[in-house]
């Protein structure tokens, strides 16, 4: 086949595209500039994009003897990804970068591209499994990525390569060095590549402004301080509330939940913290059609975060996931995402949590 | 395999190889006083006066530099500041649009570091400066000019420019006016003294000669503050241990490139046009741009409506055509040509542009091998195009 590997500069992709290789296929390298002005340097495990990072992905497709290219997706990257970042933070809710990346830049606009210029597939270095067209969790499960990759449609992984769901991490890095590639040791990427110095909070008030607004708490009603910008809070958080007041009970609080209506940051104990009721919508069948009107699985509900056993209805495009063990933290805007073992079934926008005892 | 991309760099000739091998043999610092110094003096200076020649230039007009950015960025910094340093008011740059970012760049830092200001010449078109464009830059505040710079020949789109109409205008003014003539040299008739010109940019790859060796012509009135200090070399203008090897085979390239202009000029003239003309024949919806008559030989520039460049040049590139899409950065990210900007294109269509350029190892062959993939690589663009643009 005549694929199209997407090398960010980094080794993963880089021994995604060497196996492709191996296997065969014709294959074309690709780097995709998604900033308007990347820095020259890389600086530690923050940013993907500088030209460092295309500089060592050139390296790699010279070692693996393909061509290469650089892409510009700047202005679709900051359109379908960046700006909706910004807007999903304004709507008080938490999103998912990456995720959207792969949804409208790696599997839509690369896809698409690749696909008109006469490639059957892109192959990336996305730690997860294909199988029989149905995503599969890496068996790395620390490294696992099918998360972010639950997004994508059956008709997208049908063209997509995943060539190292079977390795571990350790075993990608090994097989770089063995290859030769220079990028073997370099740090893994953490955090948002498009803020590069990992200040989310000054990015999106240099974007917002400042908006000032109450800090709320949630059994009372009454305003205990005030924030700044509500785009600086988390679900989950209890740092940095500087709440003046302590609770009743002397207990720690938590922000519960964003009041995009009055700007305002809910606040409360870790108990009114926990759900058992997630709803979400723009749910996509990634490995084939809906399952049933009702059925039982596993759902995560962030990056990395733990999976609960939950039975899950659906409701046209929406679900409405029941789950056994209540979990902390659950932000609207992170995708539920729906397990059958390493299977990924489905996933969803989060647009509610809610304590099924707790009367809505 | 056809490269079609001799204006980014063209095969050395072979007279240059063997100029430039032999002289790597040789050992010897042109500066030292000893019998070997003194033989690579004389190879430097020897190289100085053929090359002088070849330009109609005076020998020691010769500054002899790493390549063209480094002989642009002398000629506009160092006259820039030699000017001001002479009047204070003198810091007003007048350099066209559509300029090489060697000097694009050399002026905008300028203006950010040493409070230039600029004047930037339109263009029309054909992408040609008027004299009465610059006429009215400088009647502004003559007194307030600098430097006056604007290319022998546009390096995209190969648009020559009138410059010894443009040099007379600014000598009715006394203002001294520089040129990057990179393109120009291996395919028009360049003479420094007939051209009137006061600075004059030239570099070795691009006529047949090794990288990173050429040289800024320099009027021995003309004043220019050095970038590289040192040990005084070249005019005390250009320090630095000269290149010996590089020199020599510039000489070499320049030399037989300007004995054999004429030929070539006409033989790429004639591929040129083929090219073109086989081009729109087979592909509905291209521009052909530059000026229709008044345009360097070997170079074609077309706008594939409804194309990206980046995509087509993939595509063409598998098939074993190399060309261009003007000018990239770095990352090499095409960015829209501020050439075609400059000219009155829209992004779109400067985005959907590549640059053909034959050079002195052009055959009919390349032509004929481009023309028998340029429409199926076009039409398989095109669909790539609309599917970024709709989706």
């Amino acid at each position: 086949m005549r694929v199209l590997a997407a090398m960010s500069g980094g080794v993963d992709s880089a021994v995604a595209a060497a196996r492709a290789v191996d296997a065969g296929h014709e294959v074309t390298g690709v780097h995709l500039a998604l900033s308007p002005a990347p820095a020259s340097l890389r600086h530690g495990a923050r940013g993907c994009c500088t030209l460092e990072d295309a500089n060592d992905a050139r390296r790699a497709a010279d070692v693996l003897g393909i061509p290469f290219y650089v892409w510009d997706l700047a202005e679709r990257f900051r359109a379908d990804v960046i700006d909706d970042f910004v807007a999903e933070y304004a709507a008080g809710r938490t999103p998912n970068p990456c995720l959207r990346c792969n949804e409208k830049i790696k599997f839509t606009a690369v896809l698409d591209k690749a696909v008109a210029l006469g490639f059957d597939a892109v192959v990336t270095g996305h730690h997860a499994r294909l199988a029989d067209g149905r995503l599969m969790r890496s068996v790395d499960t620390a490294k696992d990525q099918s998360y972010v990759l639950a997004v994508c449609t059956r008709e997208q992984l049908a063209r997509a390569m995943f060539p190292l769901g079977n390795s571990t991490k350790a075993q990608v890095r090994a097989e770089a060095a063995e290859r030769g590639l220079a990028v073997a040791d370099k740090p893994d990427s953490h955090d948002i590549c498009f803020i590069a110095d990992g200040d989310t909070r000054g990015f999106l008030g240099r974007r917002l402004g400042e908006q000032e607004g109450p800090i709320v708490d949630a059994a009372s009603g009454a305003v205990l301080g005030t924030h700044a910008g509500s785009f600086g809070y988390t679900v989950g958080q209890r740092r940095g509330l500087n709440l003046r007041r302590p609770a009743p009970d002397g207990n720690p609080r938590y922000v519960l939940s964003i009041r995009p209506q009055d700007n305002a940051v809910v606040v409360g104990p870790r108990e009114l913290l926990e759900a058992d009721v997630v709803a979400a919508h723009r749910v996509v069948w990634t490995s084939g059609g809906l399952p049933a009107r009702q059925f039982d699985c596993a759902v995560q509900l962030r990056a990395h975060g733990m999976t609960s056993p939950a039975t899950v209805r659906v409701v046209g495009a929406s679900v409405e996931a029941a789950l056994e063990v209540a979990q902390v933290g659950v932000a609207a805007g992170q995708a539920l995402v729906m397990y059958d073992g390493d299977v990924v079934l489905g996933s969803g926008t989060i647009t509610a949590a809610r304590r099924a005892d707790v009367a809505v | 395999m056809p490269y079609l991309d001799h204006a980014a760099t063209t095969p050395m000739l072979p007279e240059a190889i063997a100029a430039v091998t032999e002289a790597m043999g040789e050992r010897g610092n042109p500066s030292s006083l000893h019998t070997a110094g003194r033989a690579a003096r004389r190879r430097v200076e020897e190289s100085r006066e053929r090359l002088a020649a070849a330009l109609g230039a005076r020998p020691s007009e010769v500054v002899f530099t790493a390549g063209g950015t480094e002989a642009d960025n002398l000629a506009v910094k160092g006259i820039f500041w030699a000017r001001r340093a002479a009047d204070p008011r003198r810091r007003r740059i007048i350099a066209s649009a559509v300029e090489h970012h060697a000097v694009l760049d050399a002026v905008g830092w300028l203006v950010t570091h040493e409070g230039a200001q600029v004047s930037w010449l339109p263009v029309d078109r054909t992408g040609t400066v008027s004299p009465l464009a610059l006429e009215a830059a400088i009647a502004e505040d003559p007194e307030s000019v600098a430097l006056i710079t604007v290319m022998w020949a546009n390096n995209e789109v190969g648009t020559i420019q009138p410059i010894a109409e443009l040099a007379a205008l600014a000598h009715e003014h006394a203002l001294p006016i520089h040129t990057d003539a990179v393109q120009a040299v291996s395919t028009l008739p360049v003479d420094f003294a007939a051209s009137g010109v006061d600075a004059l940019t030239m570099t070795g790859h691009k006529l047949g000669g090794p990288p990173a060796a050429g040289a800024l012509l320099l009027g021995r009135k003309v004043e220019c503050v050095p970038v590289l200090h040192g040990g005084g070399q070249e005019r005390e203008v250009r320090s630095g241990t000269l290149d010996v090897p590089g020199v020599v085979g510039l000489a070499a390239a320049t030399t037989l490139a300007v004995e054999r202009r004429a030929e070539v000029a006409t033989r790429l003239a004639a591929l040129r046009d083929e090219l073109v003309a086989g081009v729109l024949d087979r592909v509905a919806d291209v521009a052909d741009n530059g000026h229709p008559r008044r345009r360097l030989p070997g170079i074609a520039n077309l706008t594939f409506t409804g194309c990206e460049g980046d995509a087509l040049l993939m595509l063409l590139d598998a098939q074993g055509v190399e060309c261009s899409t003007g000018s990239a950065c770095s990352a090499g990210v095409a960015q829209p040509s501020h050439v075609l900007i400059a000219m009155g294109a829209g992004p779109a269509e400067a985005r959907g542009t590549l640059r053909f350029s034959l050079g002195h190892t052009s055959t009919q062959a390349d032509v004929a091998a481009a023309l028998a993939v340029i429409a199926p690589a076009v039409e398989r663009a095109r669909r790539a195009g609309l599917t970024s643009v709709l989706s």
